[in-house]
C-alpha cells in the first residue's frame, strides 16, 4: 500500500515531537480533528497523484509549538486522542523528550 | 532556626538566609567558571549581612542548575519544588508558578500547601529563555535594562520569529534595517517569549493565583507582554529572582525539624 | 565586524541570476509545459519540452510575489523566441501560500522538489536531504519521485546556514572555509553536548578557554549538527541513494560526516556552470513543469 507521510513538529535541543499524517491512509472523516481538545488538526487539500486530495494536517501557528500543544493529552501514555480516533491508522504521534 | 538556601543558576547564585520564617538577608554572586566558589561568597555575603556565622545555621539546601556543586549543602531541592514553596509562601493564594531564568523556563502547578503536582519545563532550547532578550537586545543594540521602557512605548508589535533565538536576531536585524521603530521591535522581544511561555503554561492549565518569579520577572516589559498574552495579572515578588533560593530556605527549615524529630 | 561577516557569509551561500537555454528545437507540435518555483530568497522557472529541460532562470525574489513569479518566467523565456502563449500548461509552486497568477495549478513545493530531485537524478535517488538558510528538509521518494515520506525543520537553526554562519562568525573564520577547516582535526572529537546554537556558542567558548584550537571546536560543533541532520534522515527512513541539496551541500565537513554517520556516500551534485548539466536549485520548477505536462495530458484524455 501506498505511504504519503507528513511529520508536523520538530526536533530540537530539547527532544523530538511530531504528530504524524499519512495522507494515503487518511480518509478526511474528521474524527481526529472534532477529537483534539487544542482545536489543532485542520482539513486541507492535498495534490496526489494527480488529484486533489482531503487531508488532515496540523494548523500552521501550531507546528513550532507542538511540544506545548499536544503536551496536555500526554502523549508519553500513548493516549493521543487524534491517535485513538482514527480507524484507518493514519494518525500517529512521535514524543521524544530527551 | 536558620536556614540557608542557595540557588545555582546558570548566571548567578543567589542565596536567602532564613530566620524563624522569615528572609533575614539574600547575598549574590556571578557564578563564572566557579558556581562553588560564587556560592561561597553569596553565603559569605548574606551572613554577614544578618550578623550570623556559619555555625549558626542548622540546614543548608542548594538548587539551581549546578545544585550538585554547592558548597555546605546538607541536601538538595528540585527547582520545581523551590519555586512552588517559594510560591505560596510569598502569595498564599498561589497555584501556578512560572519561573523564567537565563536559560531555563518552567510552570510547576502547586496546591495551597506549596507542594507540586505537576510541572513542564523548557530546558536545552533558547527561546523562552533570558538568553532569548539579551540576544535580541544585542541586536538592537539596545542596553538590556532598557528594552523594557522602550517595548511599553510601542502600541503593536512586529512580527518576529519566535521559535528560535537565532532566527529571531536574523529578524531584528531585517527589521533594522527596513526601519521598523525600535519600540515596536522590542515589544516583539517580548511578545514572541511571553508567546511561547504562555503556551507552555497552557499546558498545565493556567490555575489562579499565577506567580513570576525568575530574574526575567524584573523585566516590565516581558511582564506586560504575558499578561497581554496570558489575559492576566501575573503576582511578581519584591524579589523575584531569589525565590528559588527562598524556596530552598524553606524546605531546609522544614528538613531540619524534621531531622530534629 | 559583524556587518562584514554578513555580508561574506551572503556571498558565499549566495547563487547568481542567470538563465540558460538548452541545444534543443522545439515546435508547435510538441508539449510544451513551464513550472514556476517562487522560494523565499530565489524564484526559479522551467520550460520543458516534452518532459525534457529547454530552458531556465532563477531571479531574486522581491517583495512582490507574483512580479517575481512573472520575472522568473520571462528569464526562462529569454532567447527561446517561445512566447507566454506557447505554454500549453504551467504549473504554480513555491513557499508558503505564494501566488503565481499565470499558473493553470498551484501544487505544494515537496511534492514538486520531489519530482524533480528524481527528474535530476533519476530513479536511484531515494532520499533528499535539503538544507537551506532558515530550514532543513527531508523527503524520502519512491523511483518515480512520488514522495513517500516528509518533514521540514523551521523551528530551530542548528544545522541551517543561519546556524553555521553564527558559528563561523564566533570563530571567525570565513565561510567558505568552514567545511575544510571542521576537517583539519587529527582525530574527530566529541561532538557538542547542546544542539541549540545559542547554547553551543557558550560550550564552545568554553572548550576555546580549555584550549581547544578553532580547529577541534568546529569539528565538533559540526559533527553535532552532522547527527542532527542524520537524526532528520533517519527519522524519515535513509534509503539509498541520499542527495544532499542547499546550501549545506556545499559543506564538505557536514556532508562528509554524515556520509560517515549513516554509512552511505552521497550522490555528487551536478555543477551547473556546466553547460548541458541541470540545476539543483531548479528542482521545484522542473518538478512543477512535469506535473504541467502530466495534467495537460490527463486533460485532454478526460
Amino acid at each position: 500500500m501506498k505511504v504519503l507521510i507528513t511529520h508536523y513538529g520538530y526536533i530540537d535541543g530539547s527532544g523530538e515531537y511530531y504528530i504524524v499524517i499519512d495522507s494515503d491512509r487518511c480518509s478526511g472523516c474528521g474524527k481526529c480533528i472534532q477529537k483534539c481538545p487544542e482545536k489543532a488538526l485542520i482539513l486541507e487539500t492535498e495534490f496526489i497523484d494527480l488529484e486533489d486530495k482531503i487531508v488532515v494536517a496540523v494548523a500552521e501557528e501550531y507546528r513550532k509549538k507542538i511540544k506545548y500543544t499536544c503536551a496536555a493529552c500526554k502523549p508519553e501514555r500513548g493516549s493521543t486522542p487524534c491517535v485513538l480516533a482514527c480507524e484507518a491508522k493514519a494518525v500517529k504521534c512521535i514524543w521524544n523528550p530527551r | 532556626m536558620i536556614t540557608v538556601g542557595m540557588d545555582l543558576g546558570t548566571q548567578r547564585v543567589k542565596t536567602v538566609v532564613l530566620k524563624d520564617g522569615a528572609v533575614a538577608s539574600r547575598g549574590q554572586a556571578l557564578s563564572g567558571f566557579d558556581p562553588t566558589k560564587a556560592a561561597e561568597q553569596a553565603v559569605d555575603e548574606a551572613l554577614k549581612v544578618a550578623n550570623l556565622k556559619l555555625s549558626d545555621v542548622a540546614y543548608f539546601a542548594a538548587t539551581g542548575s549546578a545544585m550538585d556543586m554547592a558548597p555546605y549543602a546538607n541536601s538538595t531541592v528540585s527547582m520545581m519544588g523551590a519555586d512552588a514553596k517559594a510560591g505560596v509562601y510569598l502569595f498564599p493564594k498561589a497555584r501556578t508558578i512560572i519561573d523564567v531564568g537565563a536559560e531555563e523556563a518552567r510552570a510547576v502547578k502547586c496546591g495551597d500547601k506549596g507542594i507540586m503536582v505537576d510541572f513542564v519545563v523548557n530546558e536545552r532550547c533558547a527561546a523562552g529563555a533570558g538568553v532569548f532578550i539579551e540576544a535580541m537586545a544585542r541586536a538592537l543594540e539596545v542596553k538590556l535594562e532598557d528594552m523594557g521602557p522602550l517595548a511599553l512605548k510601542a502600541e503593536r508589535a512586529s512580527p518576529i520569529n519566535a521559535s528560535c533565538v537565532i532566527f529571531g536576531e536574523s529578524d531584528v536585524v531585517s527589521l533594522i534595517h527596513r526601519q521598523e521603530p525600535k519600540p515596536e521591535i522590542a515589544r516583539a522581544v517580548f511578545d514572541a517569549m511571553a508567546d511561547r511561555i504562555s503556551s507552555m503554561v497552557h499546558r498545565l492549565g493556567v490555575n489562579p493565583d499565577v506567580v513570576l518569579i525568575g530574574g526575567v520577572a524584573k523585566d516590565e516589559g516581558f511582564v506586560a507582554s504575558l499578561n497581554r498574552k496570558l489575559g492576566l495579572t501575573v503576582s511578581i515578588p519584591e524579589y523575584p529572582d531569589y525565590a528559588g533560593a527562598l524556596g530552598a530556605a524553606l524546605t531546609a527549615a522544614t528538613r531540619a525539624k524534621g531531622a530534629q524529630k | 565586524m559583524k556587518e562584514q561577516g554578513t555580508v561574506k557569509a551572503a556571498e558565499f551561500w549566495r547563487w547568481q541570476e542567470y538563465h540558460r537555454v538548452m541545444p534543443k528545437k522545439w515546435t508547435s507540435k510538441d508539449l510544451i509545459t513551464a513550472g514556476v518555483d517562487v522560494g523565499s530568497v530565489g524564484s526559479k522557472a522551467a520550460i520543458m519540452v516534452n518532459g525534457e529541460a529547454y530552458s531556465w532562470g532563477i531571479t531574486r525574489t522581491g517583495s512582490n510575489s507574483p512580479e517575481s513569479a512573472a520575472k522568473a518566467l520571462s528569464y526562462a523565456l529569454e532567447g527561446t523566441e517561445l512566447k507566454a502563449s506557447d505554454l500549453k500548461y504551467i504549473v504554480g509552486t513555491g513557499y508558503g501560500r505564494v501566488n503565481v497568477p499565470m499558473a493553470n495549478k498551484a501544487i505544494t513545493e515537496i511534492a514538486c522538489h520531489a519530482k524533480g530531485a528524481n527528474y535530476i537524478w533519476g530513479p536511484r535517488v531515494r532520499t533528499v536531504l535539503d538544507v537551506g538558510g532558515q530550514d532543513i528538509k527531508a523527503i524520502r521518494i519512491d523511483e518515480t519521485g512520488r514522495v513517500v515520506s516528509f518533514l521540514m525543520n523551521d523551528k530551530c537553526a542548528a544545522g541551517t546556514g543561519r546556524g553555521m554562519e553564527v558559528f563561523a562568525d564566533l570563530l571567525q573564520i570565513p565561510i567558505e572555509d568552514i567545511g575544510e577547516i571542521s576537517l583539519k582535526v587529527e582525530k574527530e572529537p566529541e561532538p557538542v553536548s547542546c544542539t541549540c546554537v545559542a547554547f553551543a556558542k557558550t560550550e564552545a567558548m568554553g572548550l576555546l578557554r580549555k584550549g581547544w584550537t578553532k580547529e577541534k571546536v568546529l569539528a565538533a560543533y559540526t559533527r553535532a549538527m552532522a547527527v542532527r541532520m542524520a537524526n532528520l534522515i533517519n527519522r524519515v527512513g535513509l534509503e539509498k541513494e541520499l542527495v544532499v541539496t542547499g546550501g549545506q551541500s556545499k559543506n564538505i565537513g557536514i556532508v562528509s560526516r554524515i556520509e560517515v554517520i549513516l554509512g552511505v556516500k552521497c550522490l555528487p551534485m551536478p555543477n551547473w556552470r556546466d553547460e548541458g548539466n541541470l540545476d539543483p536549485m531548479v528542482a521545484g520548477a522542473f518538478g512543477a513543469a512535469l506535473f504541467a505536462k502530466a495534467l495537460y495530458e490527463k486533460a485532454q484524455k478526460a
